[in-house]
């Protein structure tokens, strides 16, 4: 939670005070507690589909900060070689990660097809897959959720409604009693997290949901209420939410609740704390410089990604 | 005919070509509206649950986004799915899926992922099917690179082409002629496979090349075979993929020919006949003696009425004419 509170706000400097970063980037500042609990109650095999604002989950599972600040600065030491940005930087096969969609909804039909392999092989690994609350309102998450509990494909759905699609709140653009309700008019096993700010508490709805799926019981669906910290991108400044509001989440930040409790708990002194805080800037300060410095792809190489089979260049045939 | 050829039709030189890999392959597997018990509406899948099973043939809800997304899914885990949409018109309704996921996961991930996956269509043009249910629309994923879209002309190809789709390692997009279904044609009984990416000269000609694919290919040989009548030999030129297409082919044929004619079920506006004209155009043009003509419907709705619907979509006589008009 702290690397990723540090990443992004690193990013933040760099997009606005800098001016080093340009292109949207979707900060997980505030949602970390979501990630972390999540991501924490998996198996390191199980897969993740990801989102544009998923610094978060790849910093949960993983994924080195420098890889994904060399991303963000559309370098060839990027997760996905420069050829993602941001919004898909979590995507990291050998992390388990094989998808980070920048279209609201869409990894949800996808991660059924994930779920559906799994069964298939028989394998008793799970897929997680993240939204927004926005994605709730698309056809894709109609058609995905009824698919997986029509097929009982072992799917985590993780919903993290942070109250806002971009500008819109929740319920100006929500039908229904909850996000966790219309989970459960599938007929699939559903969690509402309302304190999602509270790492330990979407642990442990994690893990129930988890080991539900794991057992062959078919999907489970978790929604996770939390609140960003900024903007929905990076240049919002998020002026539309009423201050009161702003003020009553910003009390509930996930990682002051968590150090509080693990410092008056004994695991972590205070000193422990700034060192491993320390540490963190170190690396983030490297990640910058060294993607800085590192080369971007040479162009003509951006064929051999089109297909396997190589690259058709255009207008060659002389 | 030769020996170890039969005549089936275009629906059974497909469903041999599914029943085929799936014996070969148990990565590959099969889902989409109606293609279980039903065995596809075109019949296409028929079979194949009641030997491969419920757990490699599923039908499917009403839903072409999670068909698609499904396909993306699977194949991102390295199974071989093949999922049907069961018409053209359907798949805006999977556009997302595989405009701007399925063409662009290898790419955008710098080459972590491959998706070896295949969808299957047909479009009806040609079967009085009316305005939402005839569309052709492969011109549309010439802007979407990264998909590979074929569409076989014959039982023949439909079998060597799906047969090399399956095995393909990126998404392709398979677009079957409605309207050749029943139509039989002479088919190896051995195994063969028809590379992607690659046309086909279908006849060997002198004095005009003349470009089709799909339902098109037919025409263009009865119009060859006319034009041979009165004394003019066509090359007949099968696209068979239109991306990533093989331009070369057609280019050294161009300048063999020094004509062209380009005709297919796209309407005419940026069509797959405006992408060769502009291409030959700008990379081939000292070798043309003539203006290129494309053959194409006009740039409206798909008409139901049978006859108007028959004077809407081109046929041997356009082509013939739009020949004569060229080599005079």
């Amino acid at each position: 939670m702290l690397e990723a509170r540090r990443f992004e706000e690193m990013v933040e400097r760099l997009f606005l005070v800098e001016g080093k970063l340009i292109g949207p980037a979707h900060l997980y500042l505030g949602e970390e507690a979501v990630a972390a609990g999540v991501i924490g109650a998996l198996r390191e095999d199980d897969v993740i589909v990801s989102t544009y604002r998923g610094h978060g989950h790849a910093i949960a599972r993983g994924v080195s900060m420098k890889a994904l600040m060399a991303e963000l600065f559309g370098k060839i030491t990027g997760t996905c070689k420069g050829l993602s940005g941001s919004m898909h930087s979590a995507l990291s096969v050998e992390h388990n990660i094989p998808m980070a969609t920048a279209i609201v909804g869409s990894g949800i039909p996808i991660a059924c097809g994930v779920g559906l392999a799994l069964k298939y092989r028989k394998e008793d690994r799970i897929a997680a897959v993240f939204f927004g609350d926005g994605a709730v309102n698309t056809g894709a998450f109609n058609e995905g959720v009824n698919l997986a509990a029509v097929w009982k494909l072992p799917i985590l759905f993780v919903c993290e409604n942070n109250l806002y699609a971009l500008s819109v709140p929740h319920k100006k653009s929500f039908a229904g009693e909850s996000i966790a309700a219309r989970g459960a008019c599938y007929g699939i096993k559903s969690f509402l997290v309302e304190d999602g700010n509270d790492v330990i508490a979407v642990y442990y709805a994690a893990s129930k949901a988890a080991e539900y799926i794991r057992s062959g019981n078919g999907p489970a669906f978790i929604e996770c209420r939390t609140y960003r910290k900024k903007g929905h991108g990076v240049y919002d400044t998020a002026w539309y939410r009423p201050k009161d509001e702003v003020e009553f989440w910003m009390k509930k930040d996930p990682i002051d609740r968590f150090f509080k409790k693990l410092k008056s708990l004994g695991i972590i002194t205070e000193d422990e704390f700034k060192r491993w805080d320390e540490e963190i800037a170190s690396i983030l300060e490297e990640a910058v410089k060294e993607a800085e410095e590192a080369p971007i792809m040479p162009f003509d190489e951006m064929w051999d990604y089109l297909y396997v089979s190589g690259g058709a260049r255009y207008g060659e045939w002389r | 005919m030769a020996s170890g050829v039969r005549e089936i039709s275009y629906a059974e030189a497909l469903n041999e070509a599914l029943i085929e890999e799936m014996r070969r392959d148990d990565r590959v597997i099969v889902f989409g509206e109606d293609v279980g018990v039903f065995g596809g509406v075109y019949k296409v899948t028929k079979g194949l649950l009641e030997e491969f099973g419920p757990e490699r043939v599923l039908d499917t809800p009403i839903s072409e986004a999670a068909i698609a997304g499904t396909a993306i899914g699977a194949a991102l885990m390295g199974l071989r799915p093949v999922a049907e949409i069961m018409y053209v018109d359907f798949l805006t309704l999977a556009t997302d899926m595989l405009i701007t996921h399925a063409a662009k996961l290898r790419f955008m991930s710098g080459g972590q992922v491959k998706l070896p996956m295949v969808i299957r269509t047909q479009y009806s043009l040609g079967r009085a099917h009316g305005c939402q249910h005839s569309q052709f629309l492969a011109a549309c994923f010439l802007q979407s690179p990264g998909i590979k879209v074929v569409l076989p002309g014959t039982p023949k190809d439909a079998k060597g082409l799906l047969k090399s789709a399956i095995r393909d390692d990126d998404p392709v997009l398979f677009i079957e002629s409605g309207v050749l279904y029943r139509l039989k044609g002479p088919v190896p009984e051995d195994e063969y496979l028809i590379p992607l990416g690659k046309c086909d000269v279908k006849r060997e000609g002198e004095d005009v090349t003349i470009v089709a694919v799909a339902r098109t290919v037919t025409e263009a040989l009865k119009a060859a075979d006319k034009l041979a009548e009165e004394g003019i030999s066509a090359e007949v030129i099968d696209l068979m993929t239109i991306q990533p297409m093989d331009y070369d082919t057609i280019v050294k044929s161009v300048m063999k020919t020094n004509r062209l004619v380009i005709a297919d079920d796209s309407v005419k506006t940026c069509g797959i006949s405006a992408e060769v004209s502009a291409y030959i155009s700008e990379f081939a043009f000292d070798y043309l003696d003539a203006p290129i003509i494309r053959v194409n419907s006009p740039p409206l709705p798909i008409p139901f009425s049978p006859q108007l619907e028959k004077q809407y979509m081109i046929d041997s006589d356009k082509i013939v004419d739009a020949v004569k008009r060229l080599v005079k």
